[in-house]
């Protein structure tokens, strides 16, 4: 479901644009960040609030490779193998993710963690080779800072993992003695 | 070193934001503009200064602005998609200098009368955006853009506007459709956009560099800007370059610097990766033809790489040394475009696909002699014949590596494998 607070969101953007209907990207970002993904609730929400056909939007939702059509993983890696990323060796990174994560490029591990891409050219050339995490830049990659890189996402996963072991023990009320409340 | 222009302050520590912008004399140039010039005076001054669209083209800017029709309302499109495959100074100068471009924004909406602006920031960019949106927040803040900008009489409104992936979209009329919430589709031209653009008004259409030089040449003069480059090309711009070079960057480098400079000065690219040889170089991003070693004296300016056989295109310099195959390399730039295609029409929905399994069969030794000859009669049905200039920007790569290094090509189809590089086979190995 897209809240109303969104859909209030996306009539003040439609508000903004000489054209109401210019606001249908902007308006699938934001169904985007609540569902994950543009679900078909995303694309009746923005179809609603822009007064356009759910198919309509959906032709714009499906022409752009930002808006996802499945639920992607927590943590979405896209690494360049355009051209400049390619001089620099970027292939045998991308294979040594594949075998980190234990998924194949354009797949999403079973558990929802990661979803590997790649990416043509993130005007990112001359820090090459790249990769975005979440739409955040990692430069100037090389054998050793992916897997580091991997180590990390690895034991935040764990750590998050432990707090919400500890979330559901605090649901239970077995929270260790001494642990403050306010 | 030659003094700099738009890079001149991106590193200087807070630039990013309005105050330390303010200190450097940020948009003095904006308050002069509306004190002391009529638009179309600012027009004019831009076309003596010779400054050339930097996105792609180098079509005059000044001259652009000066062919908008008269009705209003009129727009402006900002073009920040930069994804040309070895471009990436727009996103630096977003980055870390977004008040220069907000700056070069608002002058240049003055200058043609322009209401309501665009920025047009590439999807993937998200940090990019986030710094141009919070400049466009300072700047209505401060009374730069909104109602009655410093008590000039001129209005404005600045939309921060971000892509969702799709190269197409630096198009510039496939830029215009997805600004108006549709498929990134290319429209047919006739009509021009200075004639019937975004939203069916007369719409000016400038890439990211080529805004964020105007407020620099506001502020010291069309004559100062003009006394540097050549008789032709005037002025710097920002070159990009990457491969194989020991510093690739951004070297913003007066026009007809000569190519050697850009890559072997120690200021710049500082030579050859491991001391390899040179074997060629694609100047203007991935669309532009290919240039064999005995070019590297060529000045990079728009005429003279024109000559050379190339373009200057969106000044992404690549660079690839001896050990680079060049059928693998162009089979990986052929690929963005079959991805790229937008479908629209046939000659490159089908021809780059064709393209790709072509150069896949000839790179993994399964081509036959006659399939180098196909891929240039491919090309030939492509070039010239697609709805929109991507097509075209398929075959560059192609044609031109044909021209350089058949043998290669031919290499890869007689022997199975390529002849240099990693994957090339070891002369001993081959004995044994
Ligand atoms: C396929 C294609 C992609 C393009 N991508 C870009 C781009 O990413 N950025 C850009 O500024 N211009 C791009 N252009 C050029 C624009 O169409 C347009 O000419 C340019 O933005 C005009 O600005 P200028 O006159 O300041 O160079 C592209 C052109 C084509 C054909
Ligand atoms: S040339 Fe390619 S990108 Fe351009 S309209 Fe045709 S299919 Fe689309
Ligand atoms: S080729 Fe990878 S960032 Fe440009």
């Amino acid at each position: 479901m897209i809240s109303e607070q969104a859909k209030q969101r996306m009539r003040e953007l439609a508000a903004r644009y000489p054209v109401a209907r210019s606001a249908v990207m902007p308006a699938l970002y934001i169904a985007q960040a609540e569902e994950g993904y543009v679900s078909r609730a995303a694309l009746e929400a923005v179809a609603e609030v822009l007064n356009m056909t759910v198919d309509d939007v959906e032709s714009v939702a499906t022409f752009y490779t930002m808006y996802y059509q499945r639920p992607p993983g927590k943590k979405v890696i896209k690494v360049c193998n355009s051209i400049s990323c390619y001089l620099r060796g970027c292939d045998a990174l991308i294979e040594q993710l594949e075998r980190r994560l234990g998924i194949k490029r354009g797949e999403t591990s079973p558990d929802g963690r990661y979803t590997l891409l790649t990416a043509e050219c993130l005007a990112s050339c001359g820090t090459a080779p790249v990769l975005q995490v979440n739409d955040e830049f990692v430069e100037n990659l090389t054998p050793e800072l992916v897997d580091r890189l991997v180590d990390q996402w690895e034991a935040e996963f764990q750590s998050e993992g432990r707090s919400q072991s500890q979330d559901r023990d605090q649901v239970l009320g077995q929270r260790p003695s001494g642990a403050g409340g306010c | 070193m030659p003094e700099l222009i738009v890079t001149k302050h991106i590193d200087v520590p807070g630039i990013d934001r309005l105050d330390v912008y303010r200190q450097y004399g940020g948009y003095e140039a904006l308050e002069k503009a509306l004190r002391e010039y009529q638009p179309e005076e600012i027009v004019e001054l831009v076309k003596k200064s010779g400054l050339r669209g930097r996105g792609g083209a180098g079509f005059p800017t000044g001259m652009k602005w000066g062919f908008l029709a008269k009705n209003e309302p009129r727009y402006l499109c900002c073009n920040c998609d930069e994804s040309e495959p070895g471009t990436f100074k727009d996103r630096m100068l977003m980055e870390k200098n977004p008040h220069q471009l907000v700056e070069g924004v608002i002058i240049t909406s003055y200058a043609c009368r322009v209401s309501t602006a665009f920025i047009y920031v590439r999807g993937e960019l998200a940090y990019a955006a986030r710094q141009v949106q919070r400049a466009v927040d300072e700047a209505y803040a401060a009374g730069y853009i909104g109602k009655n900008i410093l008590g000039s009489g001129y209005s404005l409104d600045v939309i921060v506007h971000r892509g969702a992936g799709a190269y197409i979209c630096g198009e510039e009329s496939a830029l215009m459709e997805s600004l108006e919430g549709r498929r990134g589709y290319p429209r047919l031209k006739p009509p021009f956009p200075a004639a019937v653009g975004l939203y069916g008004g007369p719409t000016v259409i400038n890439n990211c560099e080529t805004l964020s030089t105007v407020p620099a040449i506001v502020r010291n003069g069309a004559d100062w800007y003009a006394s540097f480059g050549t008789e032709k090309s005037k002025g710097t711009r920002i070159f990009c370059l990457s491969g194989h070079v020991k510093k690739p960057g951004n070297y913003e480098l007066p026009l007809g610097t000569p190519l050697r400079t850009l890559i072997y000065d120690e200021q710049y690219g500082g030579g050859i990766l491991d001391d390899k040889r040179l074997k060629a170089v694609i100047p203007g991003g991935s669309s532009t033809f290919i240039l064999g070693a005995d070019k590297i004296d060529t000045p990079l300016d728009f005429e003279s790489v024109a000559a050379a056989g190339s373009m200057l295109g969106s000044g992404g310099v690549i660079v690839m040394h001896e050990d680079t195959c060049i059928v693998d390399a162009v089979l990986r730039m052929t690929e963005f475009y079959r991805d790229e295609s937008c479908g629209k029409c046939t000659p490159c929905r089908e021809g780059t696909y064709w393209l790709v399994q072509l150069l896949e069969r000839i790179e993994h030794g399964h081509g036959k002699l006659s399939d180098i000859d196909l891929l240039l009669d491919i090309c030939d049905n492509i070039s010239g014949k697609s709805f929109c200039p991507l097509g075209d920007a398929a075959t560059s790569s192609i044609t031109s590596s044909i021209k350089l290094f058949r043998e290669e090509y031919e290499y890869h189809v007689r022997e199975g494998c390529c002849m240099v590089g990693p994957k090339a086979r070891k002369p001993a190995a081959a004995a044994l």
